[in-house]
């Protein structure tokens, strides 16, 4: 029996509600079906977990507070002083990205995180946003972020051009490591259940394979969603304090 | 050459890259290990994530370029 294996398949964008609006393809699709669902999700966490808040919390109060606790500490640790301000816009961005990779682990799902223009969206999000704050607040005086202290002159000939190269790689960095991680999980999730597909006997071989790869990308999925938002809180600490 | 024979051996070529993520993984909990088993009360857990998620991800920009050649060209 020949089952053709097509990894790449689960990526395809569906759309679901043809919408066209002068050439222009404005089509709901599957992805943004799955962004919706992790929007709603989340503001259903956070608002109905608030609701009735009792000083001994229940569960789902418990879940958003130490959701909240979590971003809050992080933001407070990580962006400095100053940082608290974009609380809010850490948080969003943590559970969004949360929310899209969880979501995508589920069966038949798609993972809108997987998508490189989603999250290159989110990182020129992040990294206009960054870079604006630095200069509105620091004026010229922004680009001393790129002249570190205690380096002889003529070094920073060489040094300067290096720390703008990795300071505008930034937004590339932050979209492709979520990309290339969520489509390196989930396309080997399906190449093994490929495997476990056909092979006739010891298909059992590369479907336990398959489980512990899913626990795995459980964790990579919280993981990345945590990288993406304490850079963000990083980049932010850079270039409000410019060190 | 083939196209796809070619996509085939860079595809392989690229996934090298992922030498160096295994090495650098590696290398970060072993840190993590020693510093716990130094000093068992140190917070360096969160750091340890961070830089296993910073070192996955540059073994994954070879993986990307590994998929770009395969799917894409």
């Amino acid at each position: 029996m020949a089952i053709e294996l097509k990894p790449l398949q689960q990526f395809t964008i569906e759309p679901l509600v043809p919408i066209h609006v002068g050439g222009v393809d404005l089509s709901y699709t599957n992805s943004a079906l799955l962004m919706t669902l992790a929007v709603v999700l989340v503001t259903a966490l956070v608002v109905l977990g608030a609701r009735r808040a009792a000083v001994v919390p229940g569960r789902w109060q418990s879940i958003a507070e130490v959701s909240y606790e979590f971003v809050a500490d992080m933001v407070d640790t990580s962006a400095g002083p100053g940082g608290m301000e974009y609380f809010a816009f850490v948080f969003t961005l943590f559970m969004f990205v949360l929310a899209g990779n969880l979501l995508g682990l589920l069966p038949y799902s798609f993972t809108f995180t997987g998508q490189l223009i989603v999250t290159f969206a989110l990182a020129a999000a992040v990294f206009i946003g960054v870079t604006v704050i630095g200069v509105v607040k620091h004026g010229v005086k922004f680009l001393k972020l790129f002249v570190p202290e205690g380096v002889p002159p003529i070094l920073l000939l060489l040094l300067v051009p290096i720390e703008l190269l990795s300071y505008v790689i930034r937004p590339f960095t932050l979209a492709i490591r979520l990309f290339a991680n969520m489509l390196a999980g989930h396309t080997m999730l399906a190449i093994f259940a490929g495997f476990a597909a056909s092979v006739p006997l010891f298909g059992i071989l590369p479907l336990g394979i398959d489980v512990l790869l899913y626990f795995l990308e459980l964790l990579v999925a919280v993981l990345q969603a945590y990288v993406f938002a304490i850079l963000t809180c990083l980049y932010l600490r850079d270039a409000l304090h410019l060190h | 050459m083939d196209l796809s024979a070619a996509k085939m051996i860079g595809a392989g070529l690229a996934c090298i890259a992922l030498v160096g993520a295994g090495i650098g993984i590696g290398n970060v909990f072993s840190s993590l290990i020693n510093a716990l088993a130094r000093n068992p009360a140190a917070q360096v857990t969160p750091f340890a994530f961070l830089g296993f998620a910073l070192a996955e991800a540059t073994g994954l920009f070879g993986l990307a370029i590994a998929f770009l050649i395969l799917f894409v060209f």
